[in-house]
């Protein structure tokens, strides 16, 4: 079972989050025309570090930025989104 | 009863004063403290133990640790049975019950050994052949498995309920180390010494791992001398937690181990408030392995006969358990560690007749051992065939020439007990499952852990050190290591030492030629029946790799996953591809190492233990009520009041549907979400959110919203009040409450982190309760204390309000009043604080005395909404679009909107789109079938075969939700249809294969009752 060093909370057991998605992606501005395709549906499938969205569900309920090597499940670093995983 | 024939006068650490009684396929028989199952059924004579897996061929004892292939044991009874337990690590106590399993009538007479006769007929891989070619198409297979899989069986379990309660532990510490042998022990000695918390796992009932089975010195004492000592000294440091009976099955990610600790596996139950087994999961910084090693077997004919045998095991029989397992003994190796067995057994009394050496020029300093006692040395020999059925009565051996092919006469030995040696291989499990790709050791013949992936570090016989003085050397290094990793000052200690033994290399030589004129099975996996020529089967079929030899011949697939049988297997298959077995690798070793009870893994959480319930503050009021409940996803919620006893729940909701209809009911809607939304921006969300606009909703008014998803189709709907300037109450469906909550949250943190808005979850904060028919003003005019005319408070109005009513003197409870509908009746939604929820349930309950109200469930509720129209979780199914479920009005081209745009995609738009429609039976009478299929009304019965010519019938639709209007007299249904909103009035044919239904169904407007609406405005 993973751990992860939430921001708001310090480290937890991965049971308590939720994956939401890709934490690189960015929504289209309200009231574009376009990218909302790509933004549903286009997904890259990088081996090596990758920045996630995990939602601390049953801890602080905030959304954490975590960089994991998806090769080897290693946690690089966790932040607050949209800050960059630093 | 035979009595312990086998037991030793002295010797062991048994305690020979605790005399413990188990049966044996109903035998009565003893044993002591400290054996093992295996250990007395040895004691007492008892060789056949076990039928085979494929062929019931007989088989004995033949090991004595957790590799055990053959000795599995149907363990107690009844609701406490457990199959395929392995007789080498049952503990034994007094009132044990075992039974032999795959047999029938009796393990003497196995009828079932005739597949032996057979055998020739149904090779390795025969399930995937037999059934092709002339038999394929047939129904052949189908027959035949149920008997094959019957005569192919294990132990046969229970299916009554586990009676015993398993425990969940979690566990940090610096060092871990896996393993309580010489290694582990001085592993978990050094790391201890730096004061850092030391954890030591052992999987057996007690410490100290072959320093238990052999006749060892370590520091110029007898190894038990040295074990007593660490022992102690690690319960005394307060830094160190000893685990013995405990077994790490998994290393899985950030250094996380899991072990099972068998707590109460030794007792006949588990005493009072114990738990039977318990799960830890250690997380440490690093890790020590001492896992140990196992030893292999060499592979020649009938090489599986009761009284073939791991030569380690024989020693730990007698130096452990002071059990002579055999009294005239031949030897067969390929390595120097077997002469240590024969040396051990000739010191307790029985007759070494000799010790067949692979290898020509035999061993290094333990020959010299052995010829001091006599034993009779053949080097360059090897074992050819075991002579005798049920038990081992001679061994037949030839010489090898320097190639290793045999040459001369073949010779026999008489003998009751044949050791065999096949080299010691690494316990790589946990290593290897951390990614770590184990590597061949040509020189050691064994596989070797690979560089750590993990913060680990392997010591002792696991890591290839198989001397005692290697095992103490790196397990002292090992927890110096470990300990200066984790982050302590490296102490200052000195390392037990042992004495060295010169030792010459293991030959890697495993499989035995054939016997001359007398041809056996030579097995390579006992547990599965998996013989050498089945592994040259798989290799000339082209199933080369050792993943497809597993899965082709199902080598290494029993429940010991191959434990004693994978390196000759893998060599035979080296050899017969001409690579070395280096090349071939090992298959894939996954978690757990040894099997563990599902119950351990469930731990605690069983029963009504497995989820949490969630209950509305008036749960009390319907338990006393006495309505039957249905599961609202974590909530329970009334689905009925019956009236009486045995009030089917058809004539329940009709009632209550009627009631509603007719005067006044009450209905607990607390499960509805409902999400507090408050902030300079909470307009401006919201008009994302949902697909209506928000913006002009003033304070003090509902409206009805529906949110898409980002790809456009509909996600939930509910209706949201304006409660203040910058304050906004949502409410969604049940099932959604939690998605919705998350979904907002995410798009507040990560979308949009600029909107001055902040959301929460109220739920669970406020009690909710809907009034709902003609006469439900008249019921809360006298209690609330507001003016609810429709000039004051019209439909979908929302405001405060305080309930008053209750006792006299009673406080009036503050809460909030909704004007909506979801029953289409005059309705208004009251919604108080959680706490006084029961007392305004109550107070409502009484105020609707005069008017007959009656409580109403969710089948009630639901029947209202489709006699309405009103789309719900069956509707919102996450396939449909605003515009199939007839609400595309709703979306507001003045803004955007999550999903808007693609929402616009041309398949969403379509018009041939499945469309919200109501349905009825066109004979007024016949129920419909939630789920069942619509298809044309002169569709064929059948589709008939694809062969045949058939083609699949056209599916219109299909049918959502159903009910009954008593209003209408008739069942009622909605549904998805094709263009339905074209099609009202047209006829469709019901399809519900499930009940072989076939029911004509006419196209109607969803709204069934008061399609103008009139009711709610009343």
């Amino acid at each position: 079972m993973l751990r992860i060093d939430c921001p708001w909370c310090g480290p937890r057991d991965m049971v308590e989050f939720t994956y939401v998605g890709d934490g690189t992606l960015r929504r289209p501005e309200i009231g574009a025309e376009d990218g909302h395709f790509d933004y549903v549906y286009l997904r890259d499938n990088p081996k090596g570090p990758h920045v996630e969205i995990w939602r601390h569900g049953v801890g602080c309920r905030r959304h954490v930025a975590v960089t994991r090597d998806t090769a080897t499940h290693e946690m690089l670093a966790t932040g607050k989104p949209g800050e960059g995983a630093s | 009863m035979t009595g312990q024939t086998n037991r030793l006068q002295e010797g062991g650490r048994i305690d020979r004063a605790q005399r413990l009684s188990f049966t044996f396929d109903g035998a009565t028989m003893t044993g002591y403290a400290g054996d093992t199952l295996a250990s007395a059924l040895l004691a007492n004579g008892v060789s056949l133990v076990a039928r085979s897996f494929k062929y019931h061929r007989p088989r004995g004892i033949f090991s004595a640790g957790p590799e055990e292939p053959n000795a599995l044991v149907r363990l107690r009874g009844g609701e406490r049975v457990e199959p395929n337990t392995r007789a080498t690590m049952i503990p034994l106590y007094d009132g044990l019950v075992a039974e032999s399993q795959n047999r029938w009538p009796s393990l003497g007479l196995d009828l079932q050994a005739a597949n032996q006769l057979i055998a020739r007929f149904i090779p390795a891989g025969f399930y995937y052949k037999t059934f092709m070619g002339p038999w394929s198409n047939t129904k052949l297979w189908m027959r035949f498995e149920h008997a094959i899989r019957r005569a192919a069986g294990m132990g046969a379990g229970t299916h009554a309920p586990d009676p015993d309660d398993y425990d969940k532990m979690s566990a940090h510490c610096e060092v871990l180390v896996i393993g309580g042998g010489p290694a582990g022990l001085a592993a978990a000695r050094a790391a201890a010494a730096s004061g850092l918390r030391v954890v030591l796992v052992d999987e057996r009932e007690e410490f100290g791992g072959r320093l238990l089975f052999d006749r060892e010195e370590i520091d110029g004492a007898h190894a038990s001398h040295w074990l007593a000592e660490q022992t102690a000294a690690l319960e005394a440091a307060p830094n160190v937690r000893l685990l013995s009976r405990t077994t790490a099955f998994g290393y899985y990610d950030q250094n996380m181990v899991a072990c099972v600790e068998r707590v109460s596996d030794h007792l006949i139950e588990p005493p009072p408030h114990r738990p039977r087994q318990r799960l830890w999961t250690i997380r440490a910084k690093e890790v020590v392995l001492a896992t140990g090693a196992i030893e292999q077997p060499l592979v020649f004919a009938d090489n599986d006969r009761p009284g073939v045998m791991l030569a380690g095991a024989a020693r730990a029989y007698v130096n452990h358990y002071g059990v002579l397992p055999g009294r005239k003994v031949v030897v067969a190796t390929n390595n120097d560690d077997a002469y240590r067995s024969a040396i051990d057994l000739h010191d307790a009394g029985a007759s070494i007749e000799s010790i067949i050496d692979v290898r020509p020029g035999g061993a290094g300093a333990l020959a010299a051992a052995a010829k001091e006692r006599g034993i009779n040395v053949l080097r360059g020999y090897a074992p050819v065939k075991v002579q005798g059925r049920r038990k081992v009565r001679r061994l037949a051996i030839l010489k090898l020439d320097a190639d290793g092919k045999p040459t001369g006469a073949q010779r026999a030995a008489d003998c009751d007990l044949v050791l065999v040696s096949g080299g010691w291989q690494p316990t790589l499990h946990l290593s290897s499952q951390t990614g770590a790709k184990a590597m061949w050791d040509a020189e050691k013949g064994c596989f070797l852990p690979g560089p750590p992936r993990q913060r680990e570090r392997s010591a002792g016989a696991c890591a290839g050190g198989f001397m005692l003085a290697e095992c103490l050397a790196q397990g002292h290094a090992a927890g110096l290591e470990a300990a200066e990793a984790a982050g302590a000052v490296r102490p200052e200690l000195e390392a037990p030492r042992a004495a060295a033994v010169a030792e010459k290399p293991t030959r890697l030589y495993w499989e035995c030629p054939e016997p001359i004129n007398t041809p056996g099975k030579k097995f390579v996996d006992h547990q599965d029946d998996v013989t050498a020529s089945d592994v040259r089967l798989a290799h000339r079929e082209g199933y080369v790799s050792v993943e497809h030899l597993k899965r082709y011949t199902t080598l290494g697939m029993g429940t010991d996953q191959g434990k004693t049988s994978n390196i000759p297997g893998f060599a035979i298959m080296a050899k017969a591809r001409g690579v070395e077995i280096g090349a071939t690798g090992t298959t894939t070793f996954r978690p757990p190492y040894t099997p563990v009870a599902l119950g351990a893994l469930a731990g605690p959480e069983v029963g009504e233990h497995y989820m949490p319930l969630r209950r509305t503050p008036m749960d009390s009021w319907h338990v006393e009520r006495g309505c039957e409940w249905i599961d609202a996803g974590l909530w329970r919620r009334p689905r009925y009041y019956p009236a009486h006893d045995g009030e089917s729940l058809f004539d329940a909701y009709i009632r209550e549907t009627k009631a509603v209809r007719g005067a006044v009911g009450l209905c607990d809607v607390t499960t509805l979400g409902k999400i507090d939304i408050q902030g300079p921006d909470a307009g401006e969300f919201l008009n994302r959110l949902y697909i209506n606009g928000w913006k002009a909703l003033p304070v003090g008014k509902a409206r009805y919203g529906l949110m898409l998803r980002e790809d456009g189709v509909v996600l939930d709907d509910g209706t949201t009040s304006r409660l203040g300037e910058h304050h906004y109450l949502m409410t969604t469906t049940t099932a959604n409450a939690v998605r919705i909550m998350a979904w907002i949250d995410y798009h507040l943190q990560v979308v949009w982190p600029d909107l001055k808005v902040k959301a929460t979850s109220v739920t669970e904060q406020w009690a909710a309760m809907a009034v709902a028919g003609p006469t439900a003003r008249r019921l809360l005019e006298p209690v609330i204390d507001r003016d609810l005319s429709n000039e004051a408070f019209p439909f979908m109005a929302a405001g405060p309000c305080r309930l008053l009513g209750g006792e006299e003197g009673a406080a009036p409870i503050p809460g909030r009043l909704f004007r909506i509908s979801f029953s289409g009746e005059l309705a208004y939604e009251l919604n108080v604080p959680a706490d006084y929820g029961h007392e305004a349930w109550e107070r409502l309950m009484a105020a609707g005395a005069p008017y007959d109200v009656v409580p109403y469930g969710m089948e009630a509720l639901g029947n209202m909404r489709i006699e309405k129209g009103h789309v719900a979780g069956p509707e919102l199914d996450g396939r449909t679009t605003a515009d199939d479920l007839g609400l595309g009005r709703m979306m507001s081209s003045k803004k955007d909107f999550i999903g808007a745009r693609l929402a616009r995609r041309e398949d969403l738009v379509r018009p041939d789109r499945k469309q919200f429609v109501g349905l009825v039976p066109v004979d007024g009478r016949t129920a419909l079938k939630q789920g069942a299929q619509l298809v044309a009304k002169d569709a064929p019965a059948t589709a008939g075969t694809l062969a045949a010519g058939g083609t699949p019938i056209r599916m219109e639709g299909h049918v959502t939700s159903t009910g009954f209007s008593p209003e209408l007299g008739h069942p009622i249904a909605l549904g998805l249809v094709g263009r339905g909103r074209e099609r009202l009035g047209e006829e469709l044919s019901m399809r519900y294969p499930l009940r072989d239904l076939t029911v004509p169904v006419r196209i109607v407007d969803p709204v069934f009752i008061d399609a103008e609406g009139k009711r709610v405005h009343g």
